[in-house]
């Protein structure tokens, strides 16, 4: 089955942030998605969120170690999508009774719920980074985010040696797990 | 400090930087020590929670370039006509070929009725002419002092016509439709120039003095469009606070200017504009008014003589409706569509304005 390894290798790709794999099922899938959002009350702005929206899903259910897709990236990426697209008329009160689209499509109300509450925690977190002020923010974002090293981040902010800037990362750490923790157990 | 020596030694242990004595040592106290063993479960949930959002920040990057990437290459079409499904490339071929006829037409048209405007524009203003008068003789005084600029820069106004005001104007149809004040439209004709100091002839193919807005058309062999305008317009109203940034022509050379949302209406109350703290020179007339995000939420169109930073601008919803105004106007100007598409939401300001200068016109009017 050739085109079932194709998938798999582009699954691969897209679990390892590969761009040219995400290029490859961008191409292939966005327009059919596109097409459902227009024709359904929806603009170019709207497909192009929904879309991506389902590519992040899809990248997150890559990521865990259980993870099989057992069906086509197409269906799936269709089936998330048209859940997506439902939701937010509903939400906007735009809903009109019926969808038009008529492609199969397989049942992805898990692994949405999981991804919700993934964006939860990541809101969490980005509201915590953000309300931790400067440097510590930048610091943090600089070692965890940027994966920079604690020489190059010290010349960057100015520390007198690596030992400070680990120092002061640490503070800073302690500062930002106090804050998200506050949020994320309040969220539970 | 207890904490932080803490904190580093588990950091090290779940990333495996211990030395084997090390770790065992540590692992004992884990073992011993409930309060550490609850520490490390939580700070490698902790940090895989970091891992999480740190990847969701890049493959939402690589989702946003590859976005771009094919929409530049145009496997991805975001404009044009509603499409069926697989058919998009294909469809998008056809209709280039309309739009290039329409617009073509639509040169011709707009000729006549630039024509027309004149014509009309001549004997509406008449009670006015004194009015008028004044400002062309400051307009004269400045030019003594530009004398050498406008030399070079005459080519394309017609021989026996002089140059009356200047200000900005921004693209909102890829086809060369600008928009710009009407105030600055004084005299019969208009020509533009790009950020690389080319000119373009131009027409004058709407002219709405209540709104203080204007379109321009440009009539060019030389006019080569841009692949896509970068920035939508926007139709609801902007909040109070807004960061905003604007380009313009207040000299020769594009200049970049910022500021803030000050009033949700304009001089006296005046519900089509906006208040805006912003330094706007004589010039920066029609120009855009940005949001952060790179969208046009007005045109800067009068500053406060009185106060230093005051200025106003027309919202953008006007420039939705003059479009309006200007496809009622004439079937040839059906096929004009404002911008759908916004590309530049969490870029860079110099990246932004490295894309939006090519879009920012000088606009400089003349009259016989």
């Amino acid at each position: 089955m050739k085109g079932d390894t194709n998938e798999q290798a582009l699954l691969k790709g897209l679990a390892h942030n590969d761009s040219k794999a995400v290029e490859l099922i961008y191409k292939e899938n966005f327009n059919m998605i596109q097409s459902f959002i227009l024709n359904n009350n929806g603009s170019y702005d709207e497909a192009r969120d929904v879309f991506q929206e389902a590519m992040i899903a899809l990248y997150e259910k890559s990521q865990t170690d259980s993870f099989v897709l057992t069906c086509q990236i197409k269906t799936y990426l269709y089936s998330v999508c048209r859940r997506l697209w439902l939701k937010r008329l509903q939400q906007m009160g735009r809903f009109t009774g019926s969808v038009d689209g008529f492609e199969e499509t397989v049942a992805v109300e898990e692994d949405l719920e999981t991804h919700e509450k993934r964006n939860a925690e990541f809101a969490i977190m980005d509201r915590a980074l953000n309300s931790l002020g400067e440097p510590c923010k930048s610091l943090l974002q600089g070692y965890y985010l940027k994966k920079m090293d604690m020489n190059a981040l010290a010349a960057e902010f100015g520390y007198t040696n690596a030992d400070n800037a680990k120092n002061q990362k640490y503070k800073c750490l302690m500062r930002l797990k106090k804050l998200f923790f506050s949020q994320y157990n309040i969220g539970e | 400090m207890d904490d932080i020596l803490l904190l580093d030694a588990i950091e090290r242990y779940l990333n495996g930087e211990m030395s084997a004595e090390e770790r065992a040592y540590f692992e004992n106290l884990r073992n011993t020590t409930p309060e550490i063993d609850q520490m490390v479960v939580e700070h490698n949930m902790f940090l895989h929670q970091i891992a999480d959002y740190s990847a969701n920040i890049a493959i939402k990057q690589t989702l946003h370039e590859v976005h771009q990437n094919l929409l530049e290459r145009g496997d991805l079409n975001e404009g044009g006509a509603l499409s069926s499904k697989g058919k998009v490339i294909q469809f998008w071929n056809k209709y280039k070929r309309v739009t290039a006829i329409a617009a073509s037409v639509g040169g011709v048209i707009a000729l006549f009725i630039s024509g027309l405007a004149m014509y009309f524009s001549t004997a509406v203003n008449d009670p006015k002419l004194e009015q008028l008068g004044k400002d062309l003789e400051v307009v004269k005084k400045n030019q003594q002092y530009q004398g050498n600029i406008i030399n070079e820069v005459t080519s394309k106004i017609p021989m026996n016509a002089r140059l009356l005001s200047g200000g900005s104007g921004f693209l909102v149809d890829v086809k060369g439709y600008i928009v710009t004040n009407a105030h600055i439209l004084k005299g019969t004709g208009a020509i533009v120039v790009n950020s690389e100091g080319k000119e373009f002839k131009s027409a004058i193919v709407l002219i709405d003095h209540i709104k203080d807005l204007a379109i321009l058309k440009i009539n060019d062999d030389e006019y080569e469009p841009i692949k896509s305008i970068p920035y939508t317009i926007q139709k609801s109203n902007s909040s109070l606070g807004e960061e905003i940034f604007t380009l313009g022509y207040p000299r020769n050379e594009i200049v970049y200017g910022m500021g803030y949302l000050s009033a949700k209406t304009g001089f006296n109350g005046d519900s089509l504009s906006y208040q805006i703290q912003i330094s706007a020179n004589p010039g920066n007339s029609g120009g855009p008014v940005f949001n952060k995000n790179g969208e046009v939420i007005g045109v800067l169109s009068t500053k406060q003589a009185q106060a230093d930073g005051v200025a106003f601008a027309v919202k953008s919803r006007n420039i939705h409706a003059i479009i309006e105004d200007l496809k009622n106007s004439d079937t040839a100007f059906q096929k004009v569509k404002l911008p759908s598409k916004s590309s530049l939401k969490g870029v860079e300001r110099k990246l932004q304005i490295n894309k939006l200068e090519d879009c920012v016109y000088f606009v400089k009017a003349y009259g016989k």
